[in-house]
């Protein structure tokens, strides 16, 4: 719409030519909010306006949904001015609310309207959000079983890497007897345990645990123990003429000196750790999101694994976000980190 | 006069201390041949002496300095600070190394309060942290990470680091030679000023000669390595000292001949 007024005034002569700058600059201040609210109203059209294929019980609050995103947009870009840090935020984000948006109307289009792509395999929106209200409970029991899980053996990984890790990089002795155990079976994926660790653990949610630990505590340890035995002498003899003592020199100079590379170590296990999560979900554990994936394509209910497949990304990516400010606010000293 | 060397005495009741080395001689194992670093090296320091010490690049002074700081042990002979043998690291004697080595992850105000928080007195002794930042004139970057600072300002905060502690002997390993000239001068009149007002031992590693003679009262020229005392120099001019002085230009002209630069000048 606005393009074309522009355009107009342009081709119309004198006039106008004075306003045209304003409205070149309205355009590119705005141009992308008010096309943001033009594609989810076609989203919202493309909701209401075809007969669905199957039958989906939420096309129609979809679509409603639909057009108070888009009203928020264009409300929420008319009146940025007004709205602060909430209207900067939405300025920033309005050329991904356009792709989002076009990206909906298209999928929409394609499944439920004309079934260009093959169903069940793909289901559309309306259908994964009808697996939100309808399957919730028990998507949301997974989630927690998951999280649980999860965090239960990450923390055990992750300390138990850490403490060891400290150990090599500071003792000899300790590194003696460790360094070859760690390279002889770090190295092995933690899913290559699954069966053995299945049959010696008391439960499947102690073999799972210990498999988690494992996949998380290798990285960290490796991690942590190159951090800390490649923490500048200097450190040390400074920190010893000044009266420290061994613990001191643990706890103070090579632990601090150490937590960049602890931190890369706590994040590729995390990675790991996910993968080893839904494998031991999917073939031992009867519950969490690795579970209910498998369940789902049991009952061929494809929205079901999409939706869980979304929450899934939604929570790794979280815990990733969630690790990335711990280090943030822990690191503060240091300069030009990436940010997640 | 009496009553003011008195008051003198009485506000700094943790003046230096004498140093002794005797007949010290240190090597380095690298790979597996042996490499003398210092030859039966004898120096008796005063308590309260500026001493520098002078030699080519790689002679073994710094080596000294480590076992001054009773970071390292001599192959062979004694070192003493005061009556008793140095045989580990002690906050009394404190090394100011040629980087600032700060903690990247501590504050300046952290970093300054190592020492007391290495010995375990911090919590009760905070003010000494303060006055030490307010001593090298940056109280107002307590709060900055060391990558904030400037070279100049890094080695003052490292400097300090040491003086928070009360050393009795302060332990300059080139402090300054990595500082371009400006900074360099300011600080060398800064040493000297705290120094003067602190009454530490000092005893300072350079390879500058011009700096050996603005700041120390003796200087003490090293060999080739491995490093045995060469010559021993009095420097008897009075504080602040002037560059341009013909006194400290003849002595430098002496020591540069001494280190077989003869031939430049």
């Amino acid at each position: 719409m606005s393009t074309y007024s522009l355009s107009d005034g342009l081709a119309s002569g004198a006039p106008r030519v004075s306003r045209a700058p304003l409205l070149t600059a309205w355009v590119k201040d705005s141009g992308a909010g008010v096309l943001a609210s033009i594609a989810w109203i076609a989203f919202g059209l493309s909701c209401l306006w075809w007969t669905d294929v199957g039958d989906w019980s939420r096309t129609h609050s979809l679509g409603i949904a639909a057009f108070v995103i888009a009203a928020v947009a264009l409300f929420g870009t008319v009146g940025a001015d007004y709205l602060g840090s909430a209207g900067k935020a939405l300025h920033k984000r309005a050329p991904w609310l356009v792709a989002l948006g076009a990206f909906l109307t298209v999928w929409e289009l394609a499944t439920a309207k004309f079934a260009w792509l093959p169903l069940p395999f793909f289901p559309p929106p309306q259908a994964i959000i009808e697996v939100y209200t309808d399957d919730l409970p028990k998507l949301l029991d997974s989630v927690f079983a998951s999280v649980k899980l999860q965090l239960g053996g990450y923390l055990i990984g992750a300390t138990v890497g850490f403490l060891t890790g400290v150990s090599i990089g500071w003792s000899r002795a300790v590194g003696y007897w460790v360094h070859p155990v760690l390279r002889f079976i770090g190295p092995l994926p933690a899913t290559a345990w699954l069966p053995i660790a299945f049959f010696t653990f008391p439960s499947s949610w102690s073999a799972s645990t210990f498999l988690i630990a494992l996949a998380t505590g290798f990285p960290v340890t490796v991690l942590t123990w190159s951090g800390v035995a490649s923490v500048s002498n200097a450190y040390y003899d400074v920190a010893r003429t000044l009266g420290a003592k061994p613990s001191f020199l643990v706890l103070k100079v090579a632990i601090p000196a150490a937590l960049p590379h602890v931190f890369v170590g706590l994040f590729m296990g995390l990675g790991s750790s996910f993968a080893v999560l839904v494998v031991a979900e999917m073939i031992g554990v009867k519950a969490g999101l690795g579970w209910y994936l498998q369940w789902a394509q049991g009952w061929a209910a494809y929205s079901n694994m999409y939706a869980a497949l979304i929450v899934m990304s939604l929570l790794c990516s979280g815990a990733i976000t969630l690790l990335f400010a711990i280090r943030d606010r822990l690191l503060v000293w240091q300069k030009g980190t990436v940010k997640w | 006069m009496v009553a003011t060397a008195l008051a003198e005495v009485v506000t700094h009741p943790a003046a230096g201390a004498a140093l002794d080395i005797e007949q010290v001689s240190h090597a380095f194992d690298i790979d597996g041949a042996e490499l003398p670093v210092l030859s039966d090296v004898s120096i008796s320091v005063v308590s309260g002496e500026f001493v520098a010490l002078l030699g080519p690049s790689g002679c073994g002074k710094s080596t000294l300095l480590r076992l001054v700081a009773g970071l390292d042990k001599p192959r062979a002979g004694r070192l003493r600070e005061d009556d008793s043998r140095i045989t580990r690291p002690h906050p009394s004697r404190v090394v100011v190394f040629q980087d600032p080595t700060l903690f990247p992850w501590r504050s300046v105000w952290d970093n300054v309060a190592l020492g007391l928080e290495a010995q375990g007195i911090l919590k009760s002794q905070r003010q000494r942290v303060d006055d030490a930042l307010d001593l090298v004139g940056l109280s107002s970057f307590r709060n900055a990470y060391p990558h904030q600072l400037s070279g100049g300002m890094a080695q003052r905060v490292a400097l300090a680091r040491a003086l928070v502690n009360d050393p009795k002997i302060l332990i300059l390993d080139e402090p300054l030679g990595k500082l371009d000239s400006l900074t360099r001068i300011t600080m060398q009149a800064e040493i000297v000023a705290l120094w003067q007002r602190k009454g530490f031992t000092t005893l300072l590693v350079t390879h500058d000669a011009e700096e050996a003679l603005v700041l120390a009262n003796r200087v003490i020229v090293f060999s080739d390595r491995p490093a045995r005392v060469k010559a021993d120099i009095r420097v008897d001019r009075p504080y602040p000292r002037h560059r341009g002085d013909p006194y400290l230009a003849d002595l430098r002209r002496q020591i540069l001949g001494l280190l077989g630069l003869d031939a430049t000048w």
